[in-house]
This record gives structure tokens, sequence and C-alpha cells, in this order.
């Protein structure tokens, strides 16, 4: 493949004129990839935002901001927001198109993908630019990680959760053009967004917590489940999940951790229950100290933390519970 | 009549499939015949239609792309009531990544006459790229929602559904044909009844191969596929792990100290 200068893009988008973390994140791993290729890293924002808004995607690595300032573009609408970055793609051609694996970025890159006729990977774990000069994105599978790349066609997709990347050191010094773009006409819409009900849950985000707890399916029941939760609050911790967890209703999705999850960066992780499938661990690789709870010592998960704990957990949970309880008013008293 | 298309995959059992691994020496994966079952979000997706036919008429068509064992699957979706089972199998179909799935999947649905809707799991469980729906949508030219948790009003030419976001969901109206895919959370699945097992007995099973869809084989499976694997690497751990010994009480202390000692715990 011989080497290309098209740009390295990336789906900005804004939730009430406020751009979410992970498209700074990529925009630095943009900036990162666009320099290896020779290329310009370029961000594409629809909706209205502040100034300064902008001026952080340029101080995080963007050298071009398209920006959709319409307000047809206020809230997101899935055919308005696929035609319009289509038909730039199709003007501009960049080889690389990223977005964050937010529920919009979720929907929009593969009605984009399927529109231009090309190939798309989820929730990466790492992005990099190989001997092809092409883009690598890793993901794990099968208890390792398998690099996924589309040779032919293009532009090459790619989705990426929050926390996967830094966010990048914002260089002050930096500017860059800001090009006008504008929605499609004569586009008549068949999904309309009528209403956007948000209600943020109290507490730290998982993201940002200090101290994880995370349950798996061993917690076996709904009591198993609440024992772990409970263990959570007296650490003040924030509840992280894998998936079986979620798919026996015991939490919702939005606490699950790992590739199709979220990432987390705690001082603290816990896993209880859960047996280290790397699909799950991928989203706790930075955490500081971690602990496992598993009663079967032979669990892969033992050989990825800390400190490890072989007992079942309904027993030994709840004992811990009790000893965190009593120690937590020795030290207020 | 309402004609609905779900899309069911039959997957890896789970239970089996955490058994797939790479050999550390050999680096090949170390495969064994994994009975397949129906994707666990699929049977929202299933059960979306089913509710729905219940409260006015309707048509169900499942359509699923796998192997020739993806038969058992397609034969619990007629049991559970769905009217036509139609399984999409050929060797050339192999290896398909979410975008020559959904290439494939919108053929066998543009062979149907008038398809009002089609739903498809919020995600497979293996694949779990979350890209076959939006995919088939837009190859279909029909409008998508994706992770729907409640259908507010269905049946017209105009349907409201819930749809999952960030932190809460937004309302979405959309224009009849189209395709959504459904949350765990929109539903709990039926499970089969001794009645539905004998109805079924009657039900056909339609298999269609490559020349049934009439598409070229480089459109459809591996070489459908834009994108590629192409290497794997072994996740070596930077931890190593001490196991805590001693009674139950014990083991509780020594955590909470090593944890206060290490300065991750007041
Ligand atoms: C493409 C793809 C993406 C995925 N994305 C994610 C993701 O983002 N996040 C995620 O979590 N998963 C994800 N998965 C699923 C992942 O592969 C695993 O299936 C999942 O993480 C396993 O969860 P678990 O450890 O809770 O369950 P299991 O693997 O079933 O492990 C349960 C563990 O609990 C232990 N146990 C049982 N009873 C007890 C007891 N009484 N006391 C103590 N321990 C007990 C067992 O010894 C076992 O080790 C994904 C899978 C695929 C294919
Ligand atoms: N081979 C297949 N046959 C039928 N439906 C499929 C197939 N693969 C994916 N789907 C549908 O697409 C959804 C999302 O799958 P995925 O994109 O793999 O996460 C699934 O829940 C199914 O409804």
């Amino acid at each position: 493949m011989s080497r290309s200068d098209n740009p390295v893009w990336v789906i900005a988008e804004q939730v009430s004129e406020i751009i979410p973390t992970v498209c700074f994140e990529l925009v630095g791993q943009a900036r990162k990839l666009a320099d290896d290729l020779g290329a310009s890293a370029e961000a594409l924002l629809l909706g209205e935002v502040t100034r300064d808004q902008i001026d952080l995607l340029f101080y995080s690595g963007a050298d071009v901001v398209y920006h959709g300032n319409s307000p047809d573009f206020g809230i997101y609408q899935s055919e308005i927001y696929s035609e319009t970055i289509v038909t730039l793609s199709k003007e501009t051609q960049p080889q690389i198109i990223l977005l964050g694996s937010t529920f919009i970025g979720r929907e929009l890159a593969p009605i984009i993908a399927a529109k231009l006729g090309t190939g798309l990977t989820a929730h990466c774990m790492d992005l990099f630019i190989n001997e092809e000069h092409i883009l690598g994105q890793r993901i794990p599978a099968y208890g390792g990680l398998i690099s996924i790349t589309c040779p032919e066609k293009r532009p090459q997709i790619a989705t990426v959760a929050q926390g996967v990347f830094q966010v990048p050191e914002l260089d002050k010094n930096r500017s860059g053009k800001i090009l006008p773009v504008e929605p499609p006409v004569g586009l008549k819409l068949r999904v309309k967004t009528l209403e956007v009900v948000i209600k943020k849950p109290e507490g730290v985000p998982l993201e940002e917590a200090p101290i994880v707890v995370a349950g798996g399916s061993g917690a076996g029941c709904v009591e198993g489940w609440q024992e772990i939760k409970t263990l959570a609050d007296v650490l003040d911790a924030a509840l992280g999940s894998t998936r079986p967890a979620v798919d026996e209703g015991w939490t919702d999705l939005d606490t699950m951790i790992g590739q199709s999850g979220k990432m987390v960066n705690p001082e603290l992780y816990i896993g209880v229950g859960l047996s280290g499938e790397q699909q799950h661990m991928v989203g706790i690789t930075n955490a500081k100290v971690m602990v496992a709870i598993n009663n079967d010592p032979k669990s892969p998960v033992f050989e990825q933390v800390d400190y490890g704990i072989v007992e079942d957990c309904r027993e030994f949970v709840p004992l811990l519970v009790k000893k965190l309880q009593g120690k937590n008013k020795k030290s207020r008293t | 009549m309402l004609s609905i298309v779900v899309c069911v995959k039959a997957v890896p059992d789970l239970d089996e499939a955490d058994k797939i691994r790479i050999d550390p020496d050999t680096k090949a994966l170390t495969r064994h015949d994994i009975p397949l079952v129906i994707n666990p979000l699929d049977r929202n997706a299933l059960e979306a239609a089913l509710q729905i036919k219940e409260k006015g008429e309707a048509h169900i068509t499942i359509i699923s792309m796998g192997p020739p064992s993806a038969g058992n699957v397609v034969k619990e979706c007629l049991a559970l009531g769905v009217d036509q089972g139609i399984l999409l199998s050929d060797p050339a179909f192999a290896g398909a990544d979410a975008f020559a799935t959904a290439y494939t999947l919108y053929k066998a649905i543009d062979k149907l006459d008038s398809v009002d809707c089609v739903f498809c799991g919020r995600a497979s469980s293996d694949g779990a790229t979350e890209w076959v729906g939006p995919e088939l949508a837009t190859f279909l030219r029909m409008p998508v929602v994706t992770m729907v948790r409640e259908f507010v009003e269905a049946g017209g030419n105009s349907w409201k559904v819930k749809a999952d976001i960030e932190d809460g969901y937004r309302l979405v109206q959309v224009e009849m044909p189209a395709v959504f895919t459904v949350t765990h959370t929109a539903n709990t699945p039926r499970t089969l009844s001794f009645s539905g097992i004998i109805k079924a007995r009657k039900k056909e099973i339609t298999t269609w191969i490559l020349d049934d869809l009439g598409v070229a084989e480089e459109s459809v499976g591996l070489k459908g596929s834009p994108t590629i694997v192409s290497d794997l690497t072994v996740v070596e751990s930077k931890r190593t792990c001490q196991i805590i010994e001693g009674t139950l009480e014990e083991k509780a202390d020594i955590l909470i100290n090593k944890l206060i000692s290490s300065g991750v715990l007041l």
C-alpha cells in the first residue's frame, strides 16, 4: 500500500453544546496518527458551541475544524448527521475517520461506513500506523489481542471508548482553520428525535471513581449482587460489572466495564466473582492496585491482579463489609 | 397485514465459547465444536415482534445467516411463534464481517415482498459490534433507531420509540418502513411452550444459498468483508498476584491492611 497524506478525521459531537471528553482524546490520537502519516488531523463538529470549545480542538491537535453551526445540527438527527459527514467525506477523502463509542457514535459509524461502502472496527483498544502505512486497530479476542485492518477500502473507520487514550496535553499556542459546513438541502427526515430526557446519576461517574468494585456472574443471584453493591457503598466506590451481570438484569448496561463498556482508571479495583476475561480486563489496565475475589484458585483473573482471595464471595463479601463498617466507625470517632 | 422481519444470529453457547483460547506457544486457536444457540439479545428483538403481533395482525419472518447447524436456532424461533424461518447458508457466506453480514441479510430481505420493519438485537454475543442493524438499514435505504428500550406507538405508518442514550433516552418518531435494534431492557423474552413446539413441527425452514440471493461471491463472506484480522498477540500480565492465606477472618483483615498500607484505602 502506498503512503497517503489524506487527512485523519475525528467526528466531534456535542451534547448540549459541550464536546465530550472522548472527542478530545481522539483528536490527540489523530494528531499522532497524522504525524506518522505526514497528514493533517481534522475534526468535524456538528452543532453550535462556543468558540473556546473549538479552540480546545485546536489545542488538542486539530489542524482544521469543519464546523456545522446551523440550528439543524442542534440535536443529533441520524439522517442529517450521516448525510453531512458522507458528503464531506466524499469531497475531501479522509483516509481515517474516528468516532467515540458513544450512543451517537455507535449509531453513526455503521451508517457512514455502509454509505461509503467501507469497513469499520468497533471499540478499539489501540490504533497505530503499521508497516504498510495503514491503520492497525487492536481489539481483545480469545484471551489475547487481535489486529484488524481495512486494507483496501477507504476511509478506515473505528470507534473508541472514552479513556482508551489519554486526554492530550493542551498546547495553547496551536490554532487552525475553521471551515463552515452546511446541512444537506431537501432532505426529508424519516427519523426525528422529538425529545431528549437525561437524568444524570448521582455520585462519581464510574470513569472517574477512585475505587471501583466490579461484580460478575459469580454473584450467582440478586442477593449475591446486592452484597457486592453494599461493598461498593461502604467503600464509597463506583459499582462496575461484567456482561453476564448485565445480561442477568442485576445491573444496568452503563455499569459494564470493558471493551464494549466503560474504561475505568481507579486507584483500587476489586473484582468479585469474575473470571478476568480480556474483554473486561482491558477496561482497567491502569488501576494502581487490583484485587480479585474468586472461589476458583485456577481462575485466570488471579494472573492479572495484585492480591487474590480464594473464597466464595457469598461468604467473604458480607464479612469484608462488616469489617469495613466497623473500621469506618472507629476512624470517625 | 404488518410484515416484520427479525434477524437472529446463531452464536456459540457462551458457557462453552469462553473455552476458545489462543495457545500461547503455537498462537493457534484452541477450538472445539461448540453448540449454537439464539444470540441472547435477539430474543428481545423476537419478543418485541411477537408482542406487536399479539396486538394486531402481523406476519413474522426470521432470517439467520450461519452454518447448517444454525437450523436448530431457526427451528426454535418457529416454536416460539414465528411464521416463517429462513436460513442463509452457503460456504461462500463464511467469514463475513459486519459489513458483509449486513449486505447478505439485505439481499435476502430484498427478496421478500413488502417488509414493514426489521428488528435486530442490540448486539451479538460473539461479534458484539452493534453494526449489523444500522448497516442493514442503510443498504435497505430505511431509517434506523438503535438501542430501542420501548415501543411507545407501533403498528401504523409512523411509530414512536424510546431509545437509550447516555444517562437517559430519546423519544424518536419514525416513518415506516424502518429498522430497530432492541435492547435487553425492552422486554422479558418468552420461553418455549409445548403447543409452540407441536405447531412448529408443521412449519418448514427455507434455506437460501448464494445463487438464491443472486449476488456475486466476491460481495459476501470473507471476500466481501472490508476488514481482516491480521495478527494475534497474547497479553502478558504486568502484575504478580499474592494469594492471601488464612482463615476467612484473617483474609479479610490482611486484605484491609494491605490496601491501607498501599495507600489506596484510608
Ligand atoms: C466482542 C465481545 C465484547 C465483549 N465486551 C465485554 C465487555 O465490555 N465487558 C465485559 O465484562 N464482558 C465483555 N464480553 C464478555 C466477556 O468475554 C466475558 O464473557 C465476561 O467478561 C465474563 O464475565 P464474568 O467474569 O462475570 O463471568 P464468567 O466468565 O462466567 O466468570 C465467573 C467467575 O466467577 C467465579 N465464581 C463463581 N461462583 C463464585 C462464588 N460463589 N464466589 C466467587 N467466585 C465465584 C467463577 O470461578 C468464575 O471465574 C465481551 C465479549 C465479546 C465476544
Ligand atoms: N449472521 C447473522 N444472521 C442474522 N442476524 C444477524 C447476524 N449477525 C448479526 N445479526 C443481527 O445483528 C445484530 C447485531 O449484531 P452485531 O453487529 O454482530 O453486534 C444481532 O443482534 C442480530 O440481530
